[in-house]
């Protein structure tokens, strides 16, 4: 194709993509650097009856007047990325060297909200992209060795976890264990323990939300495991059998290696998705005891105590940089496949 | 040969059946369970006391007269206005699918032709832009978009869905372009055609199963956005997720929660109808990018 065609055609796509996608990521960097203005100030003579008084007053009329002068606030530099906000490099410091030991030192960073999004963040990535694999392999195996006629109707009840609206599932599940739903009672009532509640517990909280997680990711794990297993060679299978392999051997040495270019696929997507984790927290009210990076941005955009644009584009930029370390082994694996192909 | 692959042990049976009919339950009975409450009062969804009440209704008997109640249905709908934000969900959805389709279509279809090594540089960036966390885009629209007048409007978070579509949309359309032969629009261009002709004539009648299955993402990603809508549309161009989550929001008065709960029924019934009609493209979808990737 020529370079001129090309370009007309991928133009309108390009111009999306750049405005929309990355001017953005340039718009939340240089947001970052900036913090609100501080209100004007002015001192102002009472006079009463008793003398006059000089006293401090917030000047609105100047303070408009500067937001609208420069909607992006002042200057701040890196400031807002070390604050206690955020990477609080003074908080740690302080922590390092008054811990007792390292326990202590873990407890007191975890209290700091950029700290404590990130640590439930790597535990919800690293805890439900492997469960993620295994349920979905577990899966494809048993409906594999299932009649042909019940399939679909397996395939089409799989699905629907994965394709519902994440807020939605996350609400319904929600509404199940909540200490007056039909799991949250029950379970309230197995372990004799009326004031059990799965949204009272930290642990519990995080126990949940990644049970979440599996359960609504796990179907798209099956459904490409399960392709994966109807290309399975069935020479191999007829050697390895031949050979006295069991069941499980052939598992084991055909049918794993096999999929396993698949399952770095589902894990190197998983990883990236899972980074992002943001609405089941909406959806369970989580807030209270597990946030994630996505979460804090969007409590700085959209919460009840105003916005900050700085503190958000901060919170961003550093989520950006996460996922590109998520994303490097990514980009290696298809740029190899590319070069294969051409070559 | 296959009957000795699928001969099995009892043991072996049993421990399969009960994997996969425990999976099937844990997939679909939280939806079961949902529906089945809408039409319930709150005493009895959420029935703390005897989860029995929930099936049978006995609260809802006594307080409404009969064992079904559309109550929620109606408090949603029609109190709360719920239709409004369907009828912002359908403009959303529909105007999203077919731009970025349009758009989508002819960008895959040139980068699946070029061949050039700048044609993979560009698919490369798709990929690291399809890896942006949506919120932190977001968090780069909002102060511009203030600034211009442009936030709360429904074309604003139209086109910000189109380009947050993009990257995975080319993706999945160059990746069925390059299963149409190239002897094809070729063919046409030595007749005479130009490169955008043969495009219209020769390669649109041909790629519909592709548009329709990239479609049907597509149209996923508009209809299950919670980031993109709940920050960018003011209150009277509300989605329906967002506005879901505003009836969560709102004070815990009785009843209120119904209201909810018939809302993530009405949103849910869709997504049920599409899986049904397009099972089978949903998941040559999903495998599409994994297998020949």
């Amino acid at each position: 194709m020529k370079n001129r065609t090309f370009f007309w055609f991928i133009l309108p796509s390009m111009i999306t993509m750049l405005v929309f996608i990355a001017l953005p990521i340039i718009s939340v960097f240089v947001q970052s650097l900036y913090i609100e203005h501080t209100a004007v100030f002015i001192e102002v003579e009472n006079c009463g009856p008793f003398g006059c008084t000089q006293d401090v007053q917030v000047d609105l009329d100047a303070t408009m007047k500067l937001k609208e002068m420069k909607p992006l606030g002042q200057f701040n530099g890196f400031g807002t990325y070390v604050n206690r906000n955020h990477l609080a490099f003074v908080e740690i410091g302080q922590a390092w060297q008054s811990s007792a030991g390292l326990g202590d030192f873990l407890y007191k960073s975890l209290n700091l909200p950029f700290y404590r999004a990130l640590a439930f963040t790597l535990t919800y990535t690293f805890v439900v992209t492997p469960l993620v694999l295994l349920f979905g392999f577990l899966i494809a195996l048993g409906v594999n060795s299932l009649p042909k006629r019940i399939k679909g109707p397996t395939i089409f009840v799989s699905l629907l976890p994965m394709i519902v609206t994440p807020l939605i599932g996350s609400l319904v599940l929600f509404w199940m264990i909540d200490a007056q739903g039909v799991l949250g009672a029950t379970l309230q009532k197995v372990f004799d323990d009326p004031t059990l509640s799965l949204k009272a517990s930290p642990a519990l909280t995080w126990v949940m939300l990644m049970v979440y997680g599996v359960w609504h990711s796990a179907p798209f794990a099956f459904i490409v495991l399960y392709a994966g297993l109807q290309t399975v060679p069935a020479e191999t299978m007829e050697a390895a059998m031949i050979d006295g392999a069991t069941r499980w051997e052939r598992t084991r040495y055909v049918v794993l290696p096999h999929l396993m270019p698949l399952t770095i696929f589902i894990s190197l997507i998983q990883l990236m998705d899972n980074f992002r984790v943001f609405e089941p927290i909406v959806g369970f009210s989580a807030q209270a005891h597990a946030t994630s990076l996505s979460w804090i941005i969007f409590n700085d955009l959209a919460g009840s105590e105003g916005q900050f644009f700085g503190s958000a584009g901060a919170t961003s930029v550093i989520t950006i940089i996460g996922v590109s370390i998520l994303l490097i082994p990514v980009l290696i694996r298809t740029w190899r496949d590319f070069s294969r192909k051409v070559v | 040969m296959s009957d000795i692959v699928n001969r099995r042990s009892p043991v072996f049976n049993a421990v399969i059946w009960s994997l996969v009919l425990g999976w099937i339950f844990v997939a679909g009975f939280p939806f079961v369970w949902t529906l089945w409450g809408s039409f319930k009062v709150q005493g009895d969804f959420f029935s703390k006391a005897d989860w029995t009440n929930a099936i049978f209704g006995i609260r809802t008997q006594i307080e409404t007269g009969t064992p079904f109640t559309g109550a929620g249905y109606f408090g949603a709908w029609v109190t709360n206005e719920f239709w409004v934000s369907v009828v912002n969900t359908g403009i959303i959805v529909g105007s999203v699918v077919v731009i970025s389709l349009t758009l989508g279509t002819l960008g895959g279809y040139a980068l699946a032709r070029s061949g050039k090594k700048y044609a993979f540089y560009l698919l490369m960036l798709a990929l690291v832009f399809r890896a942006m966390p949506h919120i932190t885009l977001v968090s780069g629209y909002l102060l511009p978009f203030f600034e211009w007048n442009l936030w709360g409007h429904l074309p604003t978070a139209i086109i910000v869905m189109v380009a947050i579509n993009q990257p995975f949309t080319l993706w999945m359309l160059h990746s069925f372009f390059l299963n149409i032969p190239k002897d094809l629009d070729e063919s046409a261009m030595v007749d005479g055609c130009t490169r955008f002709q043969a495009f219209r004539r020769v390669i649109v009648p041909v790629m519909w199963p592709g548009v329709i299955t990239t479609g049907l993402f597509s149209f996923l990603l508009a209809y299950n956005d919670f980031t993109v809508t709940a920050t960018l549309l003011s209150q009277a161009n509300q989605t329906m997720v967002p506005k879901i989550a505003s009836f969560l929001g709102t004070t815990q008065t009785e009843g209120n929660v119904m209201f909810a709960v018939a809302a993530v029924v009405s949103a849910t019934a869709p997504l049920f109808a599409l899986i049904m009609v397009f099972q089978r493209q949903i998941v040559s979808g999903l495998t599409a990018g994994a297998v020949k990737g």
